[in-house]
């Protein structure tokens, strides 16, 4: 029985640890971040969740199995790289859009983006699939 | 689905109707060729080439091939997986036509290994029974490892000549029989094709191939898959016949089968064998004429070939209804089919006796033509003579006791009740034993649209030759009227033989088969052992194995070129790096020596969180970053998750020699580890791909962190596959998980 401490502060850092976690995401094109370390980060608040809360509650709250967000990541990664293809483009080429005013500081949406985000989702998917497994097997 | 299957035929059906139309232009010695380039730099192109001798193989293929075809829609009639059973069978007959018309080395092999491999599936096709997975297995081995070596002859053939097209080989051929490289060619090709065509000793998978059903053992068996081998001693005939090795290794060993497989099938009780023991005899002969380089002799095996296909193609498929309306093969419990199956047994007796080589049918004049050309065989007359006059002696007692007996007489001993199949059934066999009578009758027109077109391909200066009903009394007659009597004696006589050769039997001191077992055996014991010494279930052992094979190898390799790597200085360090330092040694310290789990964890993890902080101090955030998050949740996962699973042995420390070693081991590796460091540092390092990453990070990929275009942009295609093994080892790791704990609570 994990100790009030631990459930009270889970209950606040989770939120916060997923927030920075989707930050270090988007960030990761132009600063230290990327998707495996948001993935890393999203982690460790799940397994904080899981500790404290149970792993059925935690089960109920995600949805959909772990396994299904490491393929549905997968499947996002291997479509940032089809986009090019459609585009005339050979495999994986990056297709860039421009968000913002014409003048000053440019905004670039792109498909490493989306890369990004599946290689999160794998990454995620699988350290998920585990941890829960894992602690299903303790009880 | 099933409702397709009947519509398999259609790809035979259209190869045969194409093929039939090609017959004028074929006599007159036009060919037919296709090329499309595919891989130009290694000279490899998808060429195929439509000549006399491929046209002989691809009708008979496709003509059989459609009967079979046809046969096995109302053999398989409800068949759970028939469907399976027509896509393999029209793949095998696409691969052995692809086979016999191709024209280049390289596509020929190609197809050579699909008919092994489908042939593997259909003779597997069974696959709940062991037998049909053993006998599988065989042929797919003893195959391969001739496809094996035949791969290697061709490409040895492709560096003498120069290219890989067969039609600029087949002019090649006195430089092929003069150069240094022929010994090898000459054995690897040979080895190939009598593993396919089940020369002695690898005859003994061909028996065994029996466990594929009937339809199967009809085509492959007898008319397609075992003929590869002949069809490639005949195509590579101009090139490497004609020598003193080619003639007599090809006269013994086609003798030596054929003689064998005469005598074991007088041995078999089971109709399926009998006829299996009978095609390996056959074959025998096939290649014993194709060793030759006399005409005769080579119009003989074509000639042979064809009424080779013919007739036991029937027989089989008779066979095969025998035993879906009775329920048996034995041969003992069968008698007076002749009522209830006429049909079937009109077309079993007029293929049979066209076997025996009875007047009138194919078989007469194939037999006389054999003893035609077998006087004229170079090597030795006499025993091409002998071998051919024990092996067709055989071959008519063997139809006596297979294709007649069955028949007549007393109704036999079956488990059901005899009638006769229906008409896809019983319409190939009919059709095949008419050509076997038809052909008998009128043997010319074989001889002008067929054979002689075939003969032309290898040997363009032979005139034309007669094949007529009746040659005039000569020696060859007079040979086949003597195989005729002989063979009515062994039929006479065939209970006796059955006794004295199941005696000779038990007394063989060697088997070939016996190869076969021992090798498998042995590699299952060798398996076994080292399986048993390298992955003893410790994880401890695991990573002792794998940083002794590291240590030893890169240190062995470090020590022999003399790499002087240890040249550091400690000056110019400053406190920051002196305190990691004391970090990441107190942290390894703290690891190896102490005697809890949990301690033990969390020191592994300050000296990763010390990596950490090296990597941030020399300016990589974001491998730091990546390395501090990886060390938390490792230290997370094992400290909260691991060391509480049910089953875990409180902590014992294994003996003191045992912890010596893993010391040492554990120091070397770092050492080792230490000296690569130094010396890839020692040199200056090559900024040519980080000068482009600087230059077009920011203008091409609009990123200004280039570790992360890196991943996500410039080597986008590596981080694909990283995330696929991630994914994988996932599911691989829950799946131990989940059964590992269920075997655990049982």
């Amino acid at each position: 029985m994990p100790s009030l401490i631990l459930k009270t502060a889970t209950r606040l850092l989770a939120g916060l640890i997923i927030v920075f976690s989707v930050y270090l995401l988007v960030r990761g094109h132009h600063a230290p971040g990327g998707g495996f370390a948001a993935a890393l980060t999203a982690a460790t608040a799940f397994a904080l969740l899981t500790i404290s809360e149970g792993v059925a509650s935690l089960r109920k709250a995600l949805r959909v199995d772990p396994r299904t967000i490491s393929m549905c990541g997968l499947g996002i990664a291997v479509f940032s790289g089809v986009i090019s293809v459609l585009a005339g483009r050979p495999f994986l080429t990056g297709i860039w859009f421009r968000v913002g005013a014409e003048s000053g500081i440019p905004v670039m949406l792109g498909s490493p983006l989306l890369f990004d985000i599946g290689v999160c989702l794998v990454v995620l998917g699988t350290i998920l699939t585990l941890i829960l497994a894992l602690e299903e097997e303790i009880r | 689905m099933d409702r397709l299957n009947r519509f398999a035929f259609i790809i035979p059906l259209g190869f045969t109707l194409w093929l039939v139309s090609f017959l004028p232009k074929n006599l007159h010695g036009e060919t037919y060729a296709l090329s499309w380039p595919w891989i130009p730099a290694l000279g490899i192109n998808f060429s195929f080439f439509l000549d006399g001798l491929g046209f002989l193989f691809a009708l008979v293929i496709s003509f059989i091939g459609f009967f079979v075809t046809l046969y096995a829609v109302d053999y398989l009639k409800h068949h759970p997986h028939a469907t399976r059973f027509f896509s393999f069978l029209s793949l095998f007959t696409i691969s052995m036509l692809g086979l016999v018309l191709a024209d280049n080395l390289i596509v020929l092999f190609i197809f050579w290994e699909l008919t092994s491999l489908t042939s593997y599936l259909l003779i597997g096709f069974d696959h709940e029974t062991e037998e049909a997975r053993n006998s599988a297995r065989m042929a797919l081995l003893v195959t391969g490892a001739g496809g094996l070596a035949l791969l290697v002859a061709f490409l040895l053939m492709g560096m003498v000549a120069g290219t890989f097209e067969l039609s600029e080989i087949l002019t090649k051929g006195d430089i092929f029989r003069n150069h240094r490289l022929y010994p090898p060619i000459l054995v690897l090709v040979l080895f190939g094709a009598f593993t396919k065509s089940a020369q002695f000793p690898f005859h003994f998978w061909l028996p065994r191939a029996m466990a594929a059903p009937t339809p199967v053992s009809a085509f492959l068996h007898s008319a397609a898959m075992v003929k590869a081998g002949i069809y490639l001693l005949a195509r590579l005939h101009p090139v490497l016949g004609g020598t003193p090795a080619w003639m007599n290794t090809l006269m013994l060993v086609g003798a030596v089968t054929a003689v064998l497989g005469s005598l074991a099938a007088l041995r078999q009780t089971d109709l399926k064998l009998i006829l299996a023991y009978s095609t390996v005899t056959a074959l025998g002969l096939l290649t014993m004429f194709l060793g030759s380089q006399s005409t005769p002799a080579l119009v003989a095996a074509l000639t042979f070939f064809l009424v080779h296909s013919l007739y036991k193609s029937a027989l089989f498929l008779a066979a095969g209804t025998i035993d879906h309306e009775t329920g048996t093969r034995q041969i003992g419990l069968l008698g007076g089919l002749l009522k209830p199956m006429p049909i079937t047994a009109m077309a079993a007796a007029a293929a049979g006796l066209s076997m025996a080589g009875f007047p009138l049918f194919f078989g007469f004049i194939g037999k006389e033509i054999m003893y035609e050309g077998a006087l004229l065989h170079e090597v030795s007359p006499h025993f091409a003579v002998g071998t051919a006059l024990i092996s067709n002696a055989c071959m008519t007692a063997v139809c006596g006791v297979a294709a007649i007996r069955p028949f007549l007489g007393k109704p036999g001993n079956t488990p059901r009740k005899p009638h006769e199949g229906p008409f896809g059934m019983w319409c190939g066999p009919l059709v095949l034993g008419g050509l076997c009578l038809l052909f008998g009758i009128i043997p010319w027109w074989v001889a002008k649209w067929l054979v002689q077109p075939a003969v032309r391909a290898f040997q363009p200066d032979s005139g034309p030759f007669q094949q007529v009903l009746f040659h005039g009394i000569n020696e060859p007659l007079l040979l086949s009227i003597l195989t005729l009597i002989l063979g009515v004696v062994l039929y006479r006589l065939v209970c006796h033989i059955w006794i004295w050769l199941g005696v000779v039997e038990n007394y063989l001191p060697i088997k070939a088969v016996w190869t076969y077992d021992f090798s498998m055996l042995a590699i299952k014991k060798l398996a076994n052992a080292l399986t048993r010494q390298i992955q003893n279930g410790s994880l401890t052992q695991y990573i002792f194995i794998v940083l002794l094979a590291f240590t030893s190898g890169v240190g062995a390799t470090l020590m022999i070129k003399q790499v002087d790597v240890w040249q550091f200085a400690f000056s110019g360090m400053h406190y920051r790096e002196w305190a990691v330092v004391v970090i990441v040694a107190a942290g390894t310290l703290a690891a190896g020596v102490t005697r809890s789990r949990l301690t033990a964890v969390c020191s592994l993890g300050v000296c990763g969180a010390g990596c950490a902080l090296i990597f941030l101090m020399y300016g990589a955030p974001d491998l730091a970053l990546t390395q501090l998050l990886v060390e938390t949740l490792t230290v997370i996962i094992i400290s909260i998750i691991l060391l509480r699973l049910p089953g875990l042995h409180p902590f014992s420390a294994p003996s003191y020699l045992r912890r010596f070693l893993n010391g040492l081991l554990a120091t070397a590796a770092g050492l080792i580890v230490t000296a690569l460091v130094l010396g890839v540092t020692q040199h200056p390092l090559d900024r040519a791909v980080t000068t482009f990453f600087e230059k077009n990070s920011l203008v091409s990929a609009h990123g200004r962190n280039i570790v992360n275009v890196i991943l996500v942009d410039f080597r986008a295609l590596d981080t694909l596959g990283e995330i696929t093994v991630v994914a994988v080892a996932g599911f691989a790791v829950y799946t131990l998980i989940k059964t590992t704990c269920e075997f655990q609570e049982k």
